[in-house]
């Protein structure tokens, strides 16, 4: 091959380098989108999960809306306190955080302690509950093939023995999961209670019994241990907390409920209930 | 409700011991490895002509990419802590369709790449039986092709062709489509008296399995008809205008991997489109690469490259060919649905 | 209209299992001392209760009026005391609130209405009326409230009236026995619907597999300008549609009804209903049920009173020779299986039927072939391998897109699926979860 061939073909490569180069340069210039840096400061604090727990459609639009002032930093449920107060004192704003809310699986019936059928087919409760009510004793009741903890972006839901439990300590209140369980179990409740009524079944005590070894048969012993604290709550044949004054731990010892339906969020998710036989 | 209250000497079911599952409760007898079992039946015609001409080395090859298949699929499944596949039989289908591939003579360590192309590149890495876009079997033929063309392009002649020929003509005698026209042998092409891989050389044999497969309603009979059919046409219209330069028809349709690809290979369910008429395309389009390449192509053997091509031109077959649904009526316009 | 039946593409041919039960004779079921009465057993709004604990009913005493138009009344089964009105296990796995009624075993009669017997001379609205006041609702499995078909808007009309006596479920029996017993009362029923509707006559479809039902109905329905039409064996020739097409050669067009091609289809057990209610004056209070299944002892055909619990159904089959599988109310290829012998015979329980564990079909989910064998036997002529896949990557947007609401659930997919796939309950979740985003919206 001559050399000509390869002195001209360096040469023009060269020349339309630098032409594309300039171009590029002018265009960049001239068409520049003004990005506020505070923006992505914030992103960079934000946790990244993009839960979409505050609301919007992920951290980078969250954090657009911080910066805007149409949003508090604690919104996000994710981020610590301070994360939140670094965020604020940064943007120089109100922090704006609420109380902590962490989700609560209203169900204590794993497969020891409730009538389940044999179930054949899909293994999502979504798809489950088609198929003759999710094929559970109880109408109410945790399904168990984990539809909540398919959509838990941080793992804070087990499934043990066909029963999803909420480890408060991971769960961030996202609430992703809430709108996955086809019988309405999951509620948001502030982390600071931890005393829950692991039942959510409107049923009748004795029907309940039938079912389920461990649902709350409205026995009201919580209540009364509680005094006129009014710790407990009563909604016709189901008691539940009162999230607004909730009771200390020791509730739970004091009133020997007799299904252990009252638990205590962290024993519960550490497994440390087993069902009673009564 | 009613156990207690009812006689004793009746019984009725147990309800604890009752599933309950959606419906249908019932179901045709048919499983994959049944399906996947007769395939098998209906490659073994081919492969026992193909082991009566070439002899005890076909057994070996066969034998070896069969076995080394297996061991693949069961390896990678330990490997991934999966259940066990090789008994759904798809793994032994593999191995059988690329042995069949393959010269009689292929050495063993051949046979072993060829089988970790074929079920590791080609099948498990993309998740297994049901989600391969590609026939394993031919992505590991066309690799071989590639990556060793001196091993892939050279044949073993048949024993009666030694004895007829003499060894030495034997040995250096071209496969049909190699062979000038007017030359070749319509009768020995048919009962498999030529050169060419160990599964595809025998008409006659690949005939009998590709009716079995019709028969069990395995594959859709447009596949291969408008495969074979396509061939036919574009090469009858060359071998029209010239003769001298271009096979007959019949010679192309009997020669080389046509009818073992138009029935085991382009038919293969996973990679091939599931309506009808998206079978039509598909073997259409299979029929005019393989022609293209075959008549003005730099290689002499075109099927596995066009099956292989019209494999991943089958998810927007399927998509063209979405039927209309019983009693359909198209959007009306300016309506958002 | 042509007297050759078309013949709709797709449809599979599962071994139909009808001679356990197919030359048993209806028997009447024996009075029982408590009937369970389910509540809501029609599509559309459940009724509304008159009756309260303790009260004393008479056989064929309105316990509730309906709750709506899309809605139908209910009878007392026999007479009795009204114990509870309580919770009791509903056919779709749900607790279901019922009537409880401890019967005096007296039976005594007393109907809220009074037999029509110059039908031919009265009013079409007054008998589309009785039609209500009975009860009748759709008694071949959907349970839709017969005086709703009846009822065409204002601007459709009807020219078509199909009596649906296809049966394509295997196992099932009540309808071919009660054409055969009753085929009078199902002719006499069908002439009332067709009055009703201002038509001459009705067609009467049936699958070829029960001659001996078309024979002895093609010599009485001269009467009535009745027209018998034979069908092919092909399930599931008795899906409204396909019955549709295969008698008039229209298709429904989908989310429509056959109102909406000029067609009414109903159950031939609803015409013996309509029948009773004008002619004899008896609401809806019992029906013919097929208890049956290889693991029954003595199947058959009885006529229950409606809330017989499944449990003494069953005894008077003779009981179990060996565990079920599954227990279903209907058919095998679209029956509702059970996990509890609390359930009672409503209005649209054609049978009670037990599968084995050797014939059961269990799901196993292995990987999709595409051998396209569910594209081929489609009724609907969707693609259910691609919807299955697409609902299980949780794409119903997609799945919505391959028309899976045109889906009727008829099964026939999943029955001839090589991989086991549970392809009919990815359709049935994808449209629960399509309707739920469409409400989501409209909220």
């Amino acid at each position: 091959m001559e050399l000509k061939f390869i002195i001209i073909s360096i040469i023009s490569t060269g020349i339309i380098g630098v032409l594309l180069g300039v171009i590029i340069g002018v265009v960049a210039k001239a068409f520049a989108v003004e990005i506020d840096e505070r923006i992505e400061k914030v992103e960079e604090l934000l946790p990244g999960a993009n839960c979409g727990g505050c609301g919007f459609a992920g951290c980078s639009a969250f954090a657009k809306a911080v910066v805007a002032e149409e949003a508090a930093p604690g919104q996000c449920p994710v981020c610590s306190g301070d994360d939140v107060a670094n965020i604020a004192s940064y943007l120089g704003i109100e922090a704006g955080q609420g109380e902590k809310m962490v989700a609560l699986v209203r169900c204590s019936g794993d497969i020891s302690n409730t009538v389940r059928s044999l179930y054949n087919g899909i293994r999502d409760c979504r798809s489950a509950v088609v198929v003759a009510g999710g094929a559970k004793g109880c109408d109410y009741g945790c399904l168990g093939f984990g539809s909540c903890a398919n959509a838990c972006p941080f793992g804070a839901i087990e499934m043990r023995d066909g029963l999803a439990v909420v480890h408060p300590e991971l769960c961030v209140g996202c609430e992703n999961c809430v709108a996955t369980c086809p019988k309405n179990l999951i509620v948001m409740v502030p982390a600071a209670a931890e005393v829950h009524v692991y039942c959510n079944s409107p049923e009748k005590g004795a029907a309940k019994r039938q079912v389920c070894k461990t649902a709350c048969i409205a026995c009201r012993k919580c209540v009364k241990a509680s005094g006129e604290e009014e710790h407990m709550l009563v909604d016709g044949f189901l008691v539940k907390t009162n999230y607004e004054n909730p009771p200390s731990a020791d509730l739970v010892e004091a009133s020997a409920c007799p299904t252990t339906a009252l638990r205590v969020a962290g024993k519960h998710a550490a497994n440390e209930y087993q069902g009673v036989s009564k | 409700m009613s156990e207690q209250e009812s006689t004793p000497s009746i019984r009725l079911p147990d309800p604890a011991r009752l599933v309950v599952s959606n419906s249908p409760h019932m179901r045709s007898g048919e499983n994959i490895s049944r399906i996947m079992f007769t395939v098998v039946a209906a490659m073994l015609p081919a492969c026992a002509v193909g082991i009566w001409f070439f002899g005890l080395a076909a057994v070996w090859v066969l034998l070896a990419c069969t076995v080394s298949c297996v061991v693949f699929e069961e390896g990678w499944n330990k490997l991934n802590k999966r259940p066990s596949t090789w008994k759904d039989g798809s793994a032994i289908i593999t191995g059988i369709l690329l042995g069949m591939n393959l010269n009689a003579g292929t050495p063993w360590w051949v046979c072993v790449i060829g089988a970790f192309l074929a079920i590791i590149l080609a099948k498990q890495l993309f998740g297994g039986l049901g989600y391969n876009p590609f026939n394993p079997a031919l992505v590991a033929r066309v690799g071989l092709l590639i990556g060793l063309p001196e091993l892939m392009t050279t044949w073993n002649p048949t024993h009666a062709m030694v004895s007829t020929l003499g060894a030495a003509d034997a040995v250096s005698a071209a496969t049909p489509l190699a062979m000038a026209p007017g030359k070749v042998e319509v009768l020995q092409m048919l009962i498999g008296n030529t050169k060419g891989c160990l599964g595809e050389t025998s008409a006659i044999a690949l005939l009998i399995g590709g009716a079995v497969l019709l028969i069990f309603k395995l594959i859709k009979w447009q596949v291969p008809v408008a495969f074979i059919g396509s061939v036919a046409v574009i090469t009858g219209i060359m071998h029209a205008i010239d003769p001298t330069t271009y096979h007959s028809p019949v010679v192309h349709i009997l020669s080389g991997g046509l009818l073992l690809g138009a029935f085991f290979m382009a038919t293969d369910m996973v990679t091939s489109p599931m309506t009808r008429k998206g079978a039509i395309i598909f073997g259409l389009g299979c029929g005019i690469m393989t022609s293209v390449i075959r008549l003005w192509g730099s290689y002499p053997e075109g099927v596995s490259f066009s099956i292989l091509f019209m494999n991943a031109l089958t998810p927007l077959i399927d998509r063209m060919t979405v039927q209309k649904p019983f009693g359909y009526v198209a959007p009306e316009k300016g309506k958002v649905a | 209209m042509s007297d050759k039946p078309r013949k709709f593409k797709g449809g599979v041919h599962p071994s139909d299992s009808k001679a356990l039960s197919a030359s048993c004779a209806i028997q009447d079921a024996p009075l029982l001392d408590k009937y369970v009465v389910i509540m809501h057993q029609n599509i559309g709004a459940p009724p509304q209760l008159l009756v309260k604990k303790g009260d004393v009913v008479k056989k064929g005493q309105l316990l509730a009026k309906a709750g709506g138009f899309v809605s139908v009344p209910l009878h007392a089964p026999t007479s009795g005391t009204v114990s509870a009105i309580d919770k009791c296990p509903g056919p779709t796995g749900i607790s279901v609130p019922a009537i409880h009624i401890d019967a005096d075993g007296e039976d005594e009669w007393g109907s809220p209405f009074e037999p029509i017997a110059n039908w031919q001379n009265c009013p079409a609205g007054e008998l589309r009326q009785r039609v209500w006041d009975a009860g009748i609702v759709g008694m071949g499995g959907a349970g839709f409230p017969a005086h709703v078909k009846l009822s065409p808007p204002e601007g459709k009309e009807i020219d078509t009236l199909i009596l649906n006596g296809a049966e394509c479920e295997p196992y099932l029996t009540a309808d071919h026995r009660l054409m055969l017993e009753q085929a009078e009362d199902v002719v006499l029923g069908a002439a009332i619907l067709a009055r009703i509707l201002g038509l001459e006559s009705a067609v009467i479809g049936i699958e070829e597999n029960k001659p001996d039902a078309i024979a002895k109905l093609e010599e009485v329905a001269g009467k009535y300008h009745v027209r018998v039409q034979p069908l092919p064996v092909n399930y599931p020739q008795g899906a409204e549609k396909q019955l549709i097409y295969a008698i008039t050669g229209r298709e429904v067009p989908v989310g429509k009804l056959p109102m909406d091609v000029k067609c009414v289809v109903q159950n031939v057990a609803s015409a013996v209903a309509v029948a009773d209610a004008v002619v004899k004056g008896i609401p809806s209070i019992e029906r013919v049920t097929t208890v049956t299944g290889r693991p029954v002892k003595t199947p058959g055909n009885w006529r229950f009173r409606i809330g017989t619990p499944i449990a003494k159904a069953l005894e008077l089959a003779g009981g179990i020779t060996e565990q079920p599988a599954k227990l279903l109310l209907g058919g095998p290829m679209m029956g509702i299986a059970q996990s509890s012998l609390g359930v009672t015979v409503m209005k649209n329980t054609s049978g009670i039927l037990l599968i084995s564990s050797d014939e059961v079909s269990l799901y196993s989910s292995e990987p999709c072939i595409r051998c396209g064998r569910c594209v081929e036997v489609c009724p609907m002529s969707i693609l259910p391998a691609t919807i299955s896949q697409a609902v299980e990557n949780k794409r119903f947007d997609w799945a919505q897109e391959l028309n899976v609401q045109a889906c009727i659930e008829c099964g026939s997919c999943s029955y001839v699926c090589p991989s086991h796939r549970p392809l009919n309950q990815h359709f049935k979740w994808a449209k629960v979860e399509i309707a739920s985003k469409l409400r989501r919206r409209n909220d």
